[in-house]
């Protein structure tokens, strides 16, 4: 009961930033709101048991993505344009959401130990933690032994992500503008780029 | 009423994703857009991690006493690399808002629109006019 | 931020302090939470905080750009060779057991190799993103004064915008 009130409260209150991140127009709220989220969000990984997930959820989600996304709003306008309640979208995402509801009540129950998930490799993650691999948190054996090749295939992905911002930020290109967009381009664009070349 | 209760983690996580989805799809402003996108994402992660989480469990970090039960430690896995890999991606994203505010004056999806349907206007006037 | 004396003395007593709980995080995660992807976070916060109050520019002098990319590819380097030498061992790709004689520690090796290549690889993925997005604000601020500095020079400037 304990353990139903805590979630439920931590539920509750990741619901109420979501919707007030929705109504907000000011993005530095916006952006404080999303930090909001990512840290009470680990606090329900911490209750759901999924420590090495909350760990990385408060580092990653409400510290380096808000910074993140400050950075960017250095940039860009803080003002959100204001926007009535689109019906159309909302009516969608309402469909999915109970579409997704229906079929919710085909999965097991919510912490049944004999769930199909249960049974099936976590038992042998478990215990060949322990006698093989010799390493108490089974999710870093999990991760950096049983399943090896997903996480070099993670690292390669933001290996890629970061080369990507790299060549969008950082002027890492030398490939010119086309010339038929030359003549159309802002002076302070063009600028930016000189100086993006004399510096970088 | 009992098929509630014995999924209503499944059932809260599921309106923290039809919020995310919304703001994915009708707003706008592209900030707003990444930030509804994050929502998304990190209740597609709370899903997981309620499928994971055994009644009376432990965390799946190894006491030595066999009779405690450990949570599943497999959504445990795919969902921290997947938070490392979103941030990536995410990172993207708001490289890419910079260089369309760079290039058109606006992070609003329906100006920059406009704005392409106008520059695309003024090549193929260009284009249909004999080269003098 | 950078003028205020409190924040920088803060500043520097927490960065090492932040620098050693990401190490702590890499090596200990074999026996509590953490591992390669939070402790490469970690150690990136810990940079990302030297930029904000020192500077980019100090913060690059410290951690050169040229160290991210070195770092970045370090460590994917690193994670690929650990299953190239299991492959040289004898074994499949990223099968620890032939590192070593014995398959406790020869699992422990592998993981340790491969946690590291993470936390490289995140670490320098991390620092990279943040210089580059806070590369282009002072590249934009400088495109400014430049602009400002060309509008006194034609005299058609208001006091105060060359400051």
């Amino acid at each position: 009961m304990g353990m139903f009130a805590v979630n439920a409260f931590l539920l509750l209150l990741l619901a109420i930033i979501a919707v007030v991140a929705l109504r907000v127009h000011r993005l530095f709220a916006l952006v404080m709101l999303s930090g909001a989220f990512s840290l009470t969000a680990a606090a329900q990984f911490v209750v759901l048991d999924a420590v090495d997930v909350a760990f990385t959820e408060a580092a990653v989600g409400a510290g380096i993505s808000t910074v993140l996304a400050l950075a960017t709003l250095s940039l860009v306008p803080r003002e959100e344009k204001p926007h009535a309640i689109a019906p159309l979208p909302a009516i969608i995402a309402v469909a999915t959401g109970a579409l997704l509801m229906v079929s919710i009540g085909d999965l097991p129950q919510f912490g049944a130990a004999d769930a199909p998930v249960h049974v099936h490799v976590a038992p042998d993650y478990i215990s060949g933690s322990a006698e093989k691999i010799g390493v108490p948190n089974v999710v870093t054996s999990v991760l950096a032994s049983y399943r090896g090749y997903d996480t070099l295939g993670e690292t390669v992905v933001i290996f890629t992500a970061a080369i990507a911002v790299l060549l969008i930020l950082a002027g890492w290109t030398r490939a010119p503008y086309r010339r038929e967009d030359e003549d159309r381009d802002t002076q302070g664009t063009r600028s930016i780029e000189d100086k993006q070349e004399d510096a970088g | 009423m009992s098929e509630i209760a014995a999924h209503w983690n499944y059932y809260l996580v599921i309106i923290l994703m039809m919020l995310g989805f919304y703001a994915v799809i009708a707003r706008g402003n592209m900030v707003k857009k990444m930030v509804g996108l994050n929502i998304f994402q990190t209740s597609v992660f709370m899903l997981y991690i309620s499928v994971g989480k055994i009644d009376g469990g432990t965390a799946p970090i190894l006491t030595g006493d066999p009779a405690s039960v450990y949570s599943n430690p497999l959504p445990h896995v795919l969902i921290l690399t997947a938070i490392v890999v979103g941030v990536a991606t995410t990172a993207v994203g708001y490289a890419l808002i910079i260089r369309i505010y760079e290039a058109y004056g606006t992070i609003e999806d329906d100006e920059v629109a406009v704005l392409i349907d106008s520059d695309q206007d003024a090549r193929e006037r260009a284009d249909a006019e004999p080269a003098s | 931020m950078q003028d205020d004396p409190v924040i920088r003395v803060v500043a520097k007593v927490l960065i090492p302090a932040i620098m050693l709980f990401a190490l702590y995080v890499q090596f200990h995660g074999d026996y509590g939470p953490g591992g390669g992807f939070q402790a490469g976070v970690i150690f990136a916060a810990a940079l990302v905080l030297n930029a904000v109050v020192f500077g980019l520019h100090r913060a690059r002098q410290v951690w050169p750009m040229r160290y991210n990319l070195m770092g970045v590819s370090a460590g994917v380097v690193l994670y690929g060779g650990t299953g190239v030498w299991s492959m040289l061992a004898g074994a499949n790709y990223l099968d620890y057991f032939a590192l070593k004689a014995d398959p406790k520690a020869a699992q422990h090796l592998g993981i340790l190799l491969v946690e590291f290549g993470v936390g490289l690889t995140v670490a320098s993925v991390m620092v990279a993103l943040f210089f580059a997005f806070a590369g282009r604000l002072t590249h934009i601020r400088l495109v400014a004064k430049t602009a400002a500095h060309e509008a006194t020079d034609s005299g058609t400037s208001r006091p105060g915008d060359a400051a």
